[in-house]
């Protein structure tokens, strides 16, 4: 039976590929330099293994691409588009403008193969109602990106608790260093903070099941979670009016040497690159740990590719899909990105962050992919909110988590 | 003109996030509303747009005023006070951004004055103050033109007629220049008022509404909600958009009121 399936789709496949020509739309907001420049390569690559296929690409600004996507899914869907892992991708799964590709996913679905063995660990988050409906090609890691020089000139060594972290920041301060910086405006930022704050208190299970709004904001394990804020929050750890800079704009004073780390993803590392520091003043170390003998969970949000379910040419681009996760493939692509591959197969560049995070997330408890991909966007931009304003006035936590909780009874009913 | 409008009336009596199908809700978006504190500050500070933004008209009547002099290289001048209505708002913002930045122009200013390290912009008390000056800038100089073309058409024989009755300075500003300036005064304040409903620009630039909603108007909020990264209840936009267009609907009637009233007294 199988085969004969298997023989009707590619017959079909054949006459898919005659009828259209074989052109492959391809919508994305990969116009940063190093994105744009790693899929160039895939394109080209592409184009050369599979000869009889013309790779069309819309490129989309970074922002605007968010708003684009409900447009062009709905009235004018490509082919393939790329996306994020998790919740984000839930609101288009449910109208049905995502195609499901569970059969590249498993082992014998699909006439032309299926994904490699080095895949299988990442199948969890693009798993939706027991269906798979894309695949990841990159990701990176979250922690705490410091200034080594100021560590040294100020006797710190790299925290692994808690109170240890605590006492570096009270040194850095007494120092006149700013202990932490962060750049609010854009409030996602704070997001981070708050994840590691829960994944460490609270661990792994908690946070999750919070983020699907399983437990009330007001849980006093919530508040265990802003106790611990607390204790970096009132001291006046955190740069002074961050709710005005962007994230990039943060990142200044410490190159300036004002300030001395910063809770943030791998990506930020070639703008501090950009700003003078390397290897022999910045380094990087994992978000220390509070509850003493909880398994360490790590942030690691995920970008991943799919094909819309109004694609015209299903078959080339159920074929990308599974280019696009050939361990070769992404070693090359993650080597421009200066990301992580997510195939197992793949190797990592030799560069200390990268290779200080991929033995990090190897050992890794659990990955969340992040508060705003976790938790519903309307969720998650409320809770934001709430952050930033709790990290400007402590004070207000309590009112701040009864109105979470009113958004959670609200938007989970 | 009219269809949109009864549309978003409908839906704002709708759940709905644009993709899956919609469920009739009756008036509980309102209801949320009423509950809804960001929905309150945002009202606010709507209403300290529209009484802060109107300091432009005086303002700008004292520029033209001071403009309207005949001495050598006065059109250069004048091009340049009437500068900041050329470039775009979104110009301005930015340019106003990287003022208020500590790290910017007025910060060596501020720690002078020992307000070291002060950013307006994320000052919840006073964020939305920030955006108005910045906003009020580009306004004045569009009352300013306003006024100068009124004051070109002054009628000069009244002028020497209240002269030579005694009138001078401020009395004769008042009971001649001013009555004929009456046109450029209406067009002012419809011209700012129309410009403080249109501050969407301006937070979305400047803050996107923040710290944590503090300097929200209705229309950002509104777009925020329906329309945004996070957003997306598109029912709710609608009933921000409901009322953001009742109390524009009584504006509008007002004025046609009074515009009635006054060509009634006019014949």
């Amino acid at each position: 039976m199988r085969k004969i399936l298997a023989i009707l789709i590619s017959v079909a496949s054949l006459g898919y590929s005659s009828a259209f020509a074989g052109t492959l739309v391809i919508n994305t907001d990969l116009t940063d330099p190093a994105p744009k420049a790693a899929f160039d390569w895939a394109f080209k690559k592409f184009q050369e293994e599979n000869p009889d296929v013309t790779i069309e690409v819309n490129n989309f600004d970074h922002e605007g691409y968010k708003q684009a996507i409900r447009n062009f899914l709905t009235t004018s869907p490509p082919d393939v588009f790329n996306w994020y892992a998790g919740n984000r991708m839930l609101p288009f799964v449910r109208a049905g403008l995502v195609e499901d590709v569970s059969d590249i996913w498993s082992d014998s679905g699909w006439v032309d193969g299926n994904l490699t063995e080095g895949m299988s660990h990442a199948k969890k988050p693009m798993t939706i109602g027991g269906k798979q409906w894309g695949i990841p090609y990159t990701y990176y890691q979250w922690g705490v990106y410091y200034r080594k020089d100021l560590f040294t000139m100020n006797g710190i060594s790299v925290p692994t608790t808690w109170d240890e972290f605590v006492a570096a920041c009270a040194t850095l301060k007494a120092a006149g260093i700013t202990p932490i910086t962060i750049g609010s405006k854009y409030l996602w930022t704070t997001a981070g903070v708050f994840d590691y704050l829960n994944l460490r208190t609270n661990g792994y299970e908690f946070h999750m099941a919070l983020t699907k709004g399983e437990i009330p904001y007001t849980d006093p394990r919530v508040h265990a979670v802003f106790d611990k804020w607390d204790e970096l929050v009132k001291p006046g750890y955190f740069l002074e009016n961050h709710a005005s800079l962007a994230w990039q704009e943060a990142i200044a004073p410490m190159v300036n040497g004002e300030a001395a780390m910063y809770v943030m993803g791998n990506f930020s590392v070639r703008l501090f690159q950009e700003g003078g520091l390397s290897d022999s003043n910045l380094g990087f170390f994992q978000f220390p740990e509070i509850t003493p003998g909880l398994p360490m969970a790590e942030e690691a949000p995920t970008d991943t590719m799919h094909i819309a379910s109004g694609a015209k040419n299903k078959i080339d681009a159920k074929r990308f899909l599974i280019f696009l996760s050939r361990a070769d493939v992404q070693e090359e692509m993650n080597k421009t990105l200066g990301q992580l591959p997510v195939n197992s197969g793949s190797k990592v560049n030799r560069d200390p962050y990268l290779e200080a995070g991929l033995e990090m997330l190897n050992n890794a408890y659990a990955m969340a992919q992040f508060y705003d991909r976790d938790a519903p966007a309307e969720m998650a931009s409320e809770g934001m909110k709430g952050f930033q304003e709790y990290m400007v006035n402590p004070d207000r936590r309590d009112k701040i988590l009864e109105r979470l909780e009113k958004v959670r009874q609200r938007v989970y009913k | 003109m009219i269809w949109p409008i009864f549309n978003s009336l409908y839906i704002s009596l709708l759940q709905w996030d644009g993709l899956s199908p919609a469920i009739y809700i009756g008036i509980s978006n309102y209801i949320e509303l009423l509950d809804d504190e960001y929905f309150y500050i945002s009202l606010m500070n709507n209403l300290k747009w529209l009484i802060f933004f109107m300091l432009a008209v005086p303002i700008g009547l004292g520029l033209a005023i001071f403009l309207n002099q005949t001495i050598f290289g006065i059109r250069l001048i004048k091009s340049l006070f009437f500068f900041p209505f050329v470039i775009s708002q979104v110009v301005i913002g930015i340019i106003f951004s990287w003022f208020y930045n500590p790290r910017g122009v007025i910060g060596p200013f501020l720690d002078k004055i020992g307000l070291s390290n002060y950013a307006i912009l994320a000052d919840e008390n006073f964020a939305t103050y920030g955006i108005i000056f910045a906003g009020i800038y580009p306004q004045i100089a569009y009352c300013m033109i306003l006024y100068l073309t009124g004051l070109n058409n002054l009628n000069t024989d009244q002028i020497e007629a209240g002269r030579m009755d005694g009138a001078k300075g401020l009395s004769l500003f008042k009971n001649i220049i001013l009555p004929q300036l009456k046109p450029a005064t209406f067009l002012a304040i419809v011209v700012t008022v129309i410009g403080s409903l249109r501050s969407f620009d301006m937070v979305a630039i400047m803050t996107q509404g923040g710290p944590y909603g503090s300097s929200n108007v209705l229309a950002y909020y509104m777009f925020e909600t329906a329309l945004s990264e996070y957003g997306y209840r598109m029912g709710y936009g609608s009933a921000i958009a409901a009322v953001l267009f009742t109390i524009m609907m009584f504006y509008i009637l007002f004025f046609i009121y009074r515009m009635y009233q006054s060509e009634k007294k006019g014949l």
